[in-house]
C-alpha cells in the first residue's frame, strides 16, 4: 500500500504545519481550554477544510484520504486540532454536501469548506448514544408558518459553540413510521436561532483545546427548507456518515499512536539511567517496537478502508476494525509512552500526558469498540 | 511584473550532516533535502507581490536531479513555472561559477525582480545575490526586512543591519534578498499540490546556456576545500555570579551576541 505523489506532498506540508504552528502554541490552550482560533485559521487558509470537496464549491479537489492523512499528522502533534477538522468536515460540511439540496449547499458550504465557519453534528443526546433510534428530539412541522418547531437537547456536540460556528445539523423524531418505529429526520439549526441554546463548555479528561457543549433547543423554529434531505431519512444519512467518519477516527488515533512513538523515541536517546540511553534497554526497546507494530498495522487498516470507500466497495467492516484497533492502539500506546516517561510522563507539561487524557475517548466517541465490535460481528452474518 | 525567484536544494540543517572524507563534499545521503529555508521567504514575498500587481513567477534552481522535488515543492506554493539548470558538468560548483551560471540563466528570462534568500543554511557565503548582480550589471538589495513596489516600479527595501535598518531604493531590473523576518511563507494547499503536476518546468543544460564545461564544477573551482575535521564539542557556558553587577554583566553578554 503506497501513497501516490500528491497524497505524501499533503501528508508532509500538514507535518511541517503541525510541527511549526500548532506545537509551539497547543499547549497553553490545552491548558487554559481555550479554542484555537488561530490555528484554525491557518488550515483555513491552508486548504485543510475544503480537502475531501470538489473545485466547484470552493474545496481542494481531493478525497477523503487526503483528509484522513491531514487528520493523521495533526493527531501526532495534538488531538484537540485533529478533532476540530475531522469533525467540521466529516460531520460538519459533509451531511450538508452529500445530502442537501443546490440552495442548501449555496447557501452554507462555502464558508464551511474554507473553514472561516464551523458546523457541529447534532446526534447524541443525554439518553441516547449509541442507539440512535433512541432519539427523543422531536421536531413538529407548523404547516401554517411552514416552519419546523424543535424540542429536546443534544450532547457533547462538537464545534458546535465556537464564535464561528454557523449551524448545527440536528436528528429528530418528525412522525411514526408505518411499522410504529420513529421517522428520523435531519434538521440544519443556523446558529444564533431563537430557543436554541448552547450550554457552557464541559469540563473534559482530554481534548481541552477543542469544543464540546450541550445544546438546547425549545420552541426552537427553522425553515420548513432547513429539512436535510429527504424526511424520514434521517437515521439511514447519518449511519453513512458515521461509517466514513469512523475512517478518519481511525486516521486520527494513528496519529496520537504515532505521536506517542515519536515522544518516546525522543526521551529514550537522552534520558539515561544505569549509565546508558533508556533506548539502549531491552524493557523499553521492546517497548517501543510493539507501539510501532500497532501504529503501523493500524495505518494499513484505515489506508484499507479509505481505499475501498474511494473505490466504491462495501467499507463498513474495514471500518469499523480501522477504528476498534486505532483507538485501541492509541489507549496502548499512550500508556506505555507515559510509563517510558516516568515521573515526566504524568505531567501536563509532556506532550505524552496530553495524549494519555486524549486516548480514551477514542474507545468511545463516534461509535463505542462495543460498537464497532457489533458492526464487525453483524457483517460476518451473525 | 516578472519575477525570478533562486531557489537551492539543501540538506536539512535541523539533521546531523557529514562531510565524505575523499572531497570533503556533503555527503547527500546524511540528511533530507529540502528547499533552503530562507528561499520560502523568497518565494511568498514574489506571490505577495504577484497577488498585489500581478505579472508572473518563475523558480530558477541550479541542481541535480534530486533538485526537481525541490522545485516541484516549490511550485506548490504557487508560482507559474521553473527552470531547472541541470548538468552533470555542476557537480561540485563554487560560489563564483554558480554566479555565472544563474546569471546566464537570468539573461535567457529577463526578469523585472529577482528574489531570494540573503544566505543558504548550507554554504552560508550570503554572496550569491550580490553577484548575480554585478554579472548582470543590476542592482542589488540585499538582506531586506521589507519590500515594496511603487506605482513607477521603484523598489523600496528595508535593509536590514545589526543595528536596525536602512531604506534603499532601485529602479528595477534588480535582485533583492530577503531575511525570514520579511513575511511568513505559505503551507502548499492540495490543490497546489495538484497543480504544481501540471505547471512546466524546463530544463538547461551548460550548452543551453553556452557554457564552457571546465568553468564550472570542480574543475573550474576558485576555492577548494582542502581538510575538514568534526565541529569541537559544546564548551561549557560561561556563569555570572551577581556582585552588585550582575545585570550588567548579562546586558553586555546579550549585546556582545547581538541579542539586544
Amino acid at each position: 500500500m503506497r501513497l501516490n505523489e500528491e497524497h505524501q506532498a499533503l501528508r508532509d506540508s500538514v507535518r511541517d504545519f503541525a510541527r511549526e504552528v500548532v506545537a509551539p502554541v497547543i499547549a497553553t490552550h490545552y491548558e487554559e481550554h481555550t479554542f484555537p482560533y488561530e490555528i484554525v485559521r491557518q488550515m483555513g487558509k491552508m486548504g485543510l477544510f475544503g480537502l475531501p470537496f470538489p473545485e466547484e464549491i470552493g474545496g481542494m479537489g481531493g478525497d477523503y484520504l487526503a483528509l484522513c492523512l491531514a487528520v493523521e499528522e495533526l493527531a501526532r502533534v495534538d488531538s484537540s486540532v485533529a478533532v476540530t477538522l475531522e469533525a467540521a468536515v466529516s460531520l460538519g460540511a459533509m451531511p450538508i454536501y452529500r445530502f442537501g439540496t443546490e440552495e442548501q449547499r449555496r447557501r452554507w458550504l462555502p464558508k464551511l469548506v474554507t473553514g472561516e465557519a464551523l458546523a457541529g453534528f447534532g446526534l447524541t443526546e443525554p439518553g441516547s448514544g449509541s442507539d440512535v433510534g433512541a432519539t427523543q428530539t422531536r421536531a413538529v412541522l407548523d404547516a401554517d408558518r411552514e416552519e419546523w418547531v424543535l424540542t429536546g437537547s443534544k450532547v457533547f456536540i462538537t464545534n458546535s459553540g465556537t464564535d464561528i460556528t454557523s449551524l448545527v445539523t440536528v436528528t429528530a423524531v418528525t412522525g411514526t413510521e408505518p411499522d410504529g418505529s420513529k421517522e428520523i429526520s435531519t434538521i440544519v439549526v443556523p446558529s444564533g436561532t431563537p430557543g436554541f441554546t448552547v450550554q457552557p463548555g464541559y469540563s473534559k479528561v482530554g481534548w481541552c483545546a477543542s469544543d464540546t457543549h450541550e445544546l438546547a433547543f425549545e420552541d426552537c423554529r427553522v425553515p420548513a427548507g432547513n429539512l436535510l434531505g429527504e424526511r424520514g431519512r434521517g437515521l439511514a444519512q447519518f449511519l453513512s456518515i458515521l461509517d466514513e467518519g469512523r475512517v478518519a477516527i481511525a486516521a486520527l488515533a494513528v496519529g496520537l499512536a504515532q505521536g506517542c512513538i515519536d515522544e518516546s523515541l525522543r526521551y529514550a536517546r537522552q534520558r539515561h539511567a544505569f549509565g546508558s540511553p533508556i533506548g539502549a534497554l531491552q524493557a523499553i526497546q521492546f517497548k517501543v517496537a510493539d507501539m510501532e507494530t500497532r501504529a503501523h498495522t493500524a495505518r494499513l487498516a484505515y489506508h484499507d478502508a479509505a481505499a475501498r470507500m474511494l473505490a466504491g466497495e462495501p467499507f463498513k467492516r474495514q471500518a469499523a476494525i480501522a477504528k476498534l484497533y486505532a483507538s485501541e492502539s492509541a489507549v496502548t500506546n499512550a500508556r506505555e509512552a507515559t510509563q517510558i516517561h516516568g515521573g515526566y510522563g504524568f505531567m501536563n507539561e509532556f506532550p505524552v500526558a496530553r495524549f494519555w487524557r486524549d486516548s480514551k475517548i477514542l474507545e468511545i466517541g463516534e461509535g463505542t469498540s462495543e460498537i464497532q465490535r457489533l458492526v464487525i460481528a453483524r457483517d460476518l452474518g451473525l | 511584473m516578472k519575477t525570478v525567484v533562486l531557489v537551492k536544494q539543501v540538506p536539512d540543517s535541523g539533521a546531523e550532516r557529514r562531510l565524505r572524507d575523499a572531497d570533503h563534499t556533503i555527503e547527500r545521503e546524511s540528511a533530507d533535502n529540502l528547499i533552503n529555508e530562507m528561499d520560502d521567504y523568497a518565494i511568498e514575498e514574489a506571490l505577495r507581490l504577484q497577488e498585489a500587481h500581478g505579472g508572473e513567477v518563475t523558480i530558477l534552481t541550479m541542481g541535480p536531479t534530486q533538485a526537481a522535488e525541490s522545485i516541484r515543492k516549490a511550485l506548490s506554493m504557487g508560482p507559474d513555472q521553473a527552470v531547472h539548470v541541470l548538468d552533470d558538468a555542476l557537480a561540485g560548483s563554487c560560489a563564483v561559477a554558480t554566479s555565472a551560471v544563474l546569471a546566464a540563466a537570468l539573461r535567457t528570462l529577463s526578469p523585472d525582480l529577482v528574489l531570494s534568500g540573503a544566505e543558504s543554511t548550507d554554504g552560508r557565503v550570503q554572496a550569491m545575490p550580490h553577484m548575480v548582480a554585478e554579472r548582470l550589471g543590476i542592482a542589488a538589495l540585499t538582506g531586506a526586512r521589507k519590500l515594496t513596489v511603487g506605482g513607477d516600479g521603484t523598489l523600496t527595501v528595508e535593509r536590514q543591519t545589526d543595528e536596525g535598518y536602512e531604506v534603499v531604493t532601485a529602479a528595477t531590473p534588480a535582485v533583492v534578498s530577503v531575511w525570514d523576518t520579511i513575511n511568513e511563507p505559505r503551507y502548499p494547499s492540495f490543490k497546489g499540490i495538484m497543480a504544481a503536476k501540471k505547471k512546466p518546468v524546463s530544463v538547461l543544460s551548460l550548452a543551453d546556456l553556452g557554457i564552457d564545461p571546465g568553468e564550472v564544477g570542480t574543475a573550474g573551482a576558485t576555492s577548494a576545500v582542502v581538510s575538514h575535521q568534526e565541529r569541537p564539542a559544546r564548551s561549557a557556558g560561561q556563569k555570572i555570579i551577581d556582585q552588585g553587577d550582575g545585570g550588567v554583566k548579562l546586558v553586555e553578554f546579550l549585546a556582545s551576541e547581538k541579542f539586544v
